[in-house]
């Protein structure tokens, strides 16, 4: 009887809340601040266009861990271990498919490029499977518990990873279509940079169409802001729960294999190393938050970058910096997602 | 009447603390059941019990005649019940639309939504309507409170279980809910509401249980707990003739 | 068995097993110059030593308090600096060690009060997450100013002459052993080791051991009571960081050399988190019995991996897993097995199968 639609055209009366441009404005602001420091706006590209690529690699690999943090309020010590997973099987894949990667041609590396992240994510995925099922979830709940058992879980998979591909260092080469740069003037802009860029952009747009056009994805924001009512509507948030966190895994392998072609080689601590980085960007981003977590390592990134130019000795710091100074600004991250 | 949902011998412990001892509770289907008490007594307690977010120690929960005290709070709420905390729960950060669309089991999409069903709800709540689009944490109190509500019933529930929802508002908006309350009434729901307001109570009871330190110690009709102020003084500690 | 009591701060092994463990440790590390000899077995017993004191600092933190802070080692490499710089610059003696010492301590006492204060308002999980970074952060800082701390490679030093391997105290050997100044300091060990694990032990069954173990069980109520629990957080962060800094200088005498991998490596955090899960958090005395096994393991264990890697020559992943190098892989397993099975750890296990007295179970966070 009643063919009524949905009241979209009343809503246009009332604006919808305003939009928190401010961190957003910061990282524009970080950026500019630079070229006057740097000099030259040719290095200033190249240096952005790094810090954005190694943000957006940070990014993918952060990404999950926030969410499962605040859907789940786990924090995984050991997200590390599906970095190092998805590096190292990358190592293999590339090696094994020296017939594309050695080629000349674009396709064929990207191709061998692509079969190594869908390779990456699926072991990843599959070992965040087992680490949630065996190791996270008897332990929910209990923050010390967690702590020290994720811990546990990175040390006893680095180990593994050591016998299964031996503890030393591995080469990761760029397939040669992706080596060099191109050149813009005097702005070299280096072509698998390129790449990350593009590949960190069409995650965030995936995860941002998920998150806000899909039920699951609505689940899940619900479920960060209040997991107790979600099931208090008859949703099973565990299961819920169990998914997020493979996918977290599968892209924190994703991040694994572009952190591993980014440096050129891969080592079994590649995990540790990472984890301290990805834990100062959602503390940045404020834990939960996608969005946050997004500028956030783009902050890190670029800031990196930057500090390595100007000031190597202090580079090292500056993501510490960073960190104190956004939590003196906004003690609970950059977009903090109000809770209960 | 038939008893939709019954409570025999509840106890709860939270931690070391031991709240519910022994509650025995009947809610006849069809009827607005008021469960009133003290500030403590352990009313909130109760539901979240009936809910499965606190377990029972000890006792049967049966609603349709199944058990639920062994269940969990998603297979709860599938079985059939709406749940209205004292905190509304309100998801700040999603919209009105996407608060109902959580809501709407059924529905994948805002368009999947029963209309005539929404088109009933903003009947009652018109303000919802109009905030369609709008983050549900910049509503005010009493909005929340009708979103909260909105929620419950925006598919078909069998029992409703709802805490305190004048807690905090205005007396206006306090009259929007009781005319919202007695149209579901009429419509055959089954309401178990938790409620300070005696004069909400009065307007929307039928039957009533009162509790204190943890048990029902009263259990009647509404009307004759309405007309016997002694009763009344002795049970909730004061007349709440004066309460508005 | 009052004087006992009153030195162990009546927190008594509670435990047959136990009370003949910590005995056997005891004497074994009390005479380990005469019942072991060779450079090898003194250096393990002093190695121990240094040990028990930094997991016992830790498990006040983690045990008894509640907190999780990978920072442990950045105080444990204070106090190896001090000792190590002091010397250094300014020529080998106990002046320099006595300056060392205090500027270290000094050092640690801002550093864990500054981070305290300032993270422990927040969550566990942020408080453990920053401590991370700050640690590493300062690991990088001493490899950076290469000028001051020596870099990768670190400092080697001369200690005071009573404490040099040169010194000769007795002329002649003492029943069997030459007593010289490496066998003087690691008395100088011991004694320091046992008197600061008295004081802790004072130090977790005083009033305000107690309040730690009721902000541990219970924030919210403990606050309620009227604890501010901050304040009490933030003193035994403090606490946690001088022990630790004590024990950094007395393996700095030890070793005569400090470097960034001595004190401050990540490796040397998750051994010291193995251990006191393992040995059994919030009892102090897991701290002695896990320090012991696992410096015993991680000098003799290699050599029983060796054999069994070489049992299982040819069959093709089980000899990888066995190999001297994985041993961290058995021992990660064994401490997520700890953390389920045995939350309360080796001394957990000593005490409930045969108490002296009756346990009251504990509540772990």
């Amino acid at each position: 009887m009643n063919t009524t639609t949905m009241p979209a055209a009343a809503a246009s009366a009332i604006p919808k809340a305003r939009f928190d441009v401010k961190p957003l404005a910061l990282l524009a602001a970080l950026a500019l601040l630079a070229l006057p420091l740097i000099g030259s706006p040719s290095t200033w590209i190249t240096l952005t266009v790094a810090g954005l690529a190694m943000g957006l690699i940070v990014f993918i690999i952060a990404s999950g861990l926030t969410l499962v943090f605040g859907l789940m309020d786990v924090l995984n010590f050991g997200h590390g271990v599906f970095i190092a997973t998805g590096a190292f099987v990358a190592t293999s894949v590339m090696a094994g498919m020296a017939g594309w990667t050695m080629s000349p041609q674009l396709l064929p590396n990207l191709g061998a490029i692509f079969v190594a992240m869908l390779a990456a994510m699926l072991v990843a995925g599959a070992i965040g499977f087992a680490f949630e099922r065996v190791i996270v979830r008897p332990v929910y709940g209990q923050h010390l518990k967690q702590i020290l058992i994720t811990m546990g879980g990175m040390i006893v998979g680095e180990e593994i990873i050591k016998v299964i591909w031996g503890p030393q260092q591995i080469p990761l080469p760029l397939p040669e279509s992706l080596r060099g740069a191109f050149l813009f003037g005097d702005a070299a802009i280096e072509k698998y940079r390129v790449l990350a860029v593009v590949v960190g952009l069409v995650v965030f747009a995936v995860m941002l169409w998920v998150l806000g056009r899909t039920k699951v994805g609505l689940l899940v924001r619900a479920g960060v802001q209040d997991r107790e009512m979600v099931e208090s509507l008859g949703y099973r948030i565990e299961r819920l729960f169990t998914g997020v966190f493979v996918v977290g895994s599968a892209l924190a392998g994703l991040g694994g294999v572009l952190w591993g072609l980014y440096q050129q080689s891969v080592v079994p601590q590649i995990g540790a190393q990472v984890n301290i980085l990805i834990f100062i960007v959602i503390i940045i981003g404020g834990l939960g938050s996608t969005l946050g977590c997004f500028v956030g390592a783009l902050m890190v990134g670029l800031l990196a970058n930057y500090a390595g130019f100007l000031a190597p000795k202090v580079a090292l710091f500056s993501n510490i910096g960073l960190m104190v100074a956004v939590l003196l600004w906004r003690p609970q991250g950059l977009y903090p997602v109000t809770n209960r | 009447m038939t008893a939709l949902l019954q409570l025999q011998g509840v106890h709860t412990h939270i931690g070391a603390y031991h709240i519910l001892h022994g509650v025995d509770l009947e809610v006849p289907e069809g009827e607005v059941t008021m469960l009133l008490g003290r500030n403590g007594a352990g009313k909130s307690t109760t539901l979240r019990t009936i809910m499965g977010l606190w377990r029972a120690s000890q006792g049967r929960i049966d609603f349709k005649g199944r058990p639920l005290q062994t269940l969990h709070t998603p297979e709860i709420a599938q079985a059939g019940i709406g749940y209205v905390p004292e905190t509304m729960g309100i998801f700040s950060d999603l919209t009105v639309r996407e608060n109902l669309l959580l809501a709407a089991r059924q529905a994948r999409r805002a368009e999947d939504i029963d209309t005539r069903r929404l088109e009933w709800t903003f009947g009652f709540f018109p303000a919802l309507k109009k905030f369609w689009l709008f983050p549900a944490g910049k509503l005010s109190g009493g909005q929340k409170q009708m979103l909260a509500i909105a929620r419950a019933i925006v598919e078909p529930r069998a029992l409703l279980l709802i805490d305190e929802p004048s807690k905090g508002l205005a007396p206006s908006i306090v009259n929007n809910l009781i005319a919202a309350l007695r149209e579901l009434k009429a419509q055959s729901s089954t309401i178990l509401l938790v409620e300070q307001n005696f004069q909400m109570a009065k307007a929307l009871g039928d039957s009533v249980a009162v509790m204190d330190d943890g048990r029902v110690v009263h259990r009647g009709r509404m009307a004759e707990l309405a007309d016997d102020e002694g009763l009344q003084q002795r049970l909730l500690g004061l007349s709440l003739g004066v309460h508005q | 068995m009052n004087a006992l009591n009153r030195i162990l701060s009546h927190d008594l092994p509670k435990s047959r097993w136990l009370a003949a463990a910590l005995v056997l440790i005891v004497v074994a590390l009390a005479f380990a110059p005469f019942l072991f000899p060779g450079a090898k077995a003194l250096s393990v017993a002093a190695k121990m030593l240094v040990f028990i004191v930094l997991v016992a600092s830790f498990d006040l933190l983690l045990g008894y308090t509640g907190i999780v802070s990978f920072a442990h080692t950045m105080f444990f490499g204070i106090g190896a600096y001090g000792i190590a710089i002091a010397s250094t610059r300014l020529g080998e003696g106990w002046i320099a060690v006595a300056v060392g010492l205090a500027a270290a301590l000094a050092i640690s006492l801002v550093l864990s009060l500054v981070i305290g204060l300032f993270s422990l308002r927040v969550k566990a999980m942020f408080y453990a997450m920053i401590t991370l970074a700050v640690a590493a952060a300062f690991q990088t800082l001493a490899s950076q100013l290469s000028d001051f701390t020596g870099g990768e490679d670190g400092l080697s030093f001369r200690n005071p002459t009573l404490l040099s391997p040169s010194f000769e105290a007795l002329a002649e050997p003492l029943l069997g052993l030459t007593v010289d100044g490496k066998v003087i300091t690691y008395y100088l060990l011991f004694v320091a080791a046992v008197m600061l694990f008295l004081v802790m032990l004072r130090i977790v069954n005083s009033p305000f051991g107690r309040v730690l173990q009721a902000i541990r069980e219970n924030d919210f109520r403990a606050e309620a009571i009227g604890f501010r629990s901050v304040v009490y957080r933030t003193l035994s962060n403090v606490l946690g960081a001088l022990f630790a800094t004590v024990a950094g200088a007395l393996l700095a005498l030890w070793l005569r050399y400090t470097g960034p991998d001595t004190t401050l490596s990540f490796e040397i955090m998750l051994d010291i988190l193995l251990v006191v899960v393992i040995g059994g958090m919030g009892t102090l005395y897991g701290a002695v019995v896990g320090s012991v096994l696992f410096v015993l393991a991680q000098n003799y264990l290699q050599d029983l991996l060796k054999f069994a890697a070489g049992a299982l020559e040819g069959v093709p992943v089980a000899s990888a897993l066995f190999t001297p190098d994985r041993w961290l892989l058995w021992l990660g397993v064994l401490f997520v097995l700890s953390v389920y099975h045995f939350p309360t750890g080796i001394v957990g296990r000593l005490r409930a199968g045969t108490s002296l007295s009756p346990s009251t179970p504990r509540r772990l966070p």
